[in-house]
């Protein structure tokens, strides 16, 4: 019976001197790894080096405000609900009067929390918000903590900023995945 | 003797010890940088411009980690392994001539000193001697630490050790016949022009002994000593901080050593095609005094060049060949090394005794033909039926 068509005929024939005397395959296999040795190393240097990831890449969350400013979360809970990790967490309040250029719908998100360690950047909640207020960018990458109390994402470091209006598309010109804001506004 | 050649003297071993320290500190980066590159990878670079200060950091991490001597262990023998391998390694690089001799007058009287620590009739018996004490170091280092796994470590290296020896010894018995001297000196003078190197005159002779010297090293393919899946690590299992890195320092200048031999014995030394030329042209432009010490310096360079080539030589082997198996080594070494190096010195015997200096190209050219021939009646390979 034959399981898989990867399977070798295996023989244990007599090995002939000139095999029996190892040189020649120790010299063949000497070649084969001199050869590697004045190959190009494929390595990425990475902190120093960075390869652009694509527009799927999936990093740092956002929170969209509109053309006006007005931030389009409406604090309906889909993405909390949609998020395997369970690592958003929200409050939602009603608009007051003179905020309508604030908060677009007449509900928003007085607290909107997403809980860096639990994040497994699966881009559900992107594909839940029927608004689509939440994003995960694809040119910036989370950046590195070191204090507990820093791993939870409050609004401040969520919402966009007006001059730093996240767009997504497709540069194939853009040689790296930056992770400054400034490079994005370039590469855009 | 003069105290001036005696402060020369001291000079030049200082220099020697120096620079063998230098070259097996540096090693150890070449060896990790070299197995990156066969394996295309990058090897270290973090640790200063490429990486160059590697081998200081990794000192630095021996020094701090935990000194431990294993509670049921003999604590002196546990110490004295790694200074026994230590220091067999660094006797054994005092007497290798690493070029001519540096010429230089002083209160009117000229010298003339040859750049070697020290002359001796017997450098290649001295070098036997020594090397081959160099496996008390890891007999005494496995037995001490009181663990049965390093005591298998040490008597396979101990048996590995005995088994090539011979081979060692013998193909090197030719050489010496051509020569007729033990000194190393002598052996690297008779190898002055290009086609008598005794890699051209002794080709089956060069091939045992550099496996031998492989061996000897204990250095992959025949890094039987140690082992991860046998010997959970090998004869220096319990060892820990500097006194493991007592060992591979060991290792290390054991290869350097053995590259300098290799190209001593068997690649002329510190002889470079057209020297002689070079060095009287040297002395007729620049006098007798700097145009020699120029040459001296230009025979240095040439000569750590065929070092470093077999240093790099080692490395390259060691990260493509698998290590070999335990009966393997065994047979390899008693079976076939010990038979060829007599046959070796039978034939150049008689290649002596009718003046013919490359009478063993016949026991090459007999082998590769008897390959070819082999080939050539290889049996089909059985056609087994296929089960359906």
């Amino acid at each position: 019976m034959q399981l898989t068509n990867r399977s070798k005929q295996v023989s244990n024939k007599e090995m002939t001197l000139a095999e029996k005397m190892y040189l020649p395959a120790v010299v063949g296999g000497l070649a084969i790894t001199i050869r590697h040795f004045f190959r190009k190393k494929p390595t990425i240097q990475y902190p120093e080096v960075k390869k652009y990831l694509g527009p799927v890449y999936r990093g740092h969350h956002i929170l969209k405000r509109d053309e006006q400013g007005r931030e389009r979360c409406t604090a309906c809970g889909l993405c909390a609900v949609a998020c395997p990790a369970e690592a958003i967490s929200m409050v939602a309040a009603e608009r007051k009067k003179g905020e309508e250029n604030l908060y677009r719908e007449e509900k928003y998100a007085a607290v909107y929390e997403i809980n860096m360690l639990r994040c497994i950047f699966c881009g559900l909640c992107e594909e839940a918000c029927p608004k689509q207020a939440v994003y995960l960018r694809h040119d910036r990458m989370v950046p590195v903590f070191q204090e507990r109390d820093e791993v939870v994402y409050g609004k401040e470091q969520l919402v966009e900023k007006m001059d730093d209006r996240y767009i997504r598309v497709a540069n194939s010109e853009v040689k790296a995945t930056p992770t400054e804001p400034s490079l994005t506004r370039a590469a855009t | 003797m003069d105290l001036t050649i005696l402060i020369v003297k001291g000079i030049i071993i200082l220099v020697i010890f120096g620079i063998t320290l230098l070259i097996a500190t540096y090693s150890t980066y070449a060896e990790r940088k070299v197995a990156a590159f066969l394996q295309d990878r990058i090897g270290p670079n973090r640790a200063g411009p490429w990486g160059l200060l590697q081998p200081i950091a990794d000192a630095g991490k021996m020094f701090f980690k935990e000194d431990f001597i294993p509670s049921q262990a003999s604590k002196w023998l546990f110490i004295l392994g790694p200074c026994l391998a230590m220091l067999t390694a660094l006797m054994s690089s005092s007497v290798i001539p690493f070029a001519d001799s540096i010429r230089f007058a002083w209160n009117k009287v000229n010298y003339e000193i040859p750049v070697q620590a020290i002359e001796i009739n017997i450098g290649v018996l001295y070098i036997f001697g020594v090397v081959s004490l160099g496996v008390y170091g890891i007999m005494v280092g496995g037995w001490a630490s009181n663990n049965k796994f390093s005591l298998l470590g040490a008597i396979r290296a101990a048996s590995q050790n005995i088994s090539y020896e011979i081979a060692l010894g013998l193909s090197m018995i030719a050489i010496l016949m051509m020569t007729g001297s033990l000194s190393v000196r002598a052996i690297v003078a008779e190898q002055a022009s290009f086609f008598e190197w005794n890699v051209f005159t002794q080709p089956l002779g060069f091939i045992i002994f550099l496996t031998c010297a492989f061996a000897e090293c204990n250095r992959t393919p025949f890094d039987l000593p140690e082992c991860e899946t046998e010997l959970v690590g090998g004869y220096h299992t319990e060892y820990s901080s500097m006194k493991l890195g007592f060992y591979l320092f060991a290792e290390y200048i054991n290869m350097f050593v053995s590259s300098a031999f290799i190209s001593a014995l068997y690649f002329g030394g510190f002889h470079y095609p057209f020297m002689n030329e070079i060095g009287s042209a040297l002395e007729k432009s620049l006098g007798a005094i700097a145009g020699h010490n120029l040459a001296t310096a230009i025979q240095f360079v040439v000569f750590f060049g065929k070092i470093f080539f077999f240093i790099f030589f080692f490395m390259w082997v060691r990260w493509t060949l698998p290590r070999f198996r335990y009966d393997q080594l065994m047979n390899l070494g008693w079976k076939t090394f010990i038979p060829l190096s007599i046959l070796n010195v039978v034939v150049t015997g008689a290649g002596l005794l009718y003046n013919f200096k490359y009478a063993t190209w016949l026991i090459a050219i007999v082998m590769i033909v008897l390959a070819v021939m082999s080939t050539a009646r290889a049996p089909k390979q059985a056609v087994i039926p296929q089960r359906s």
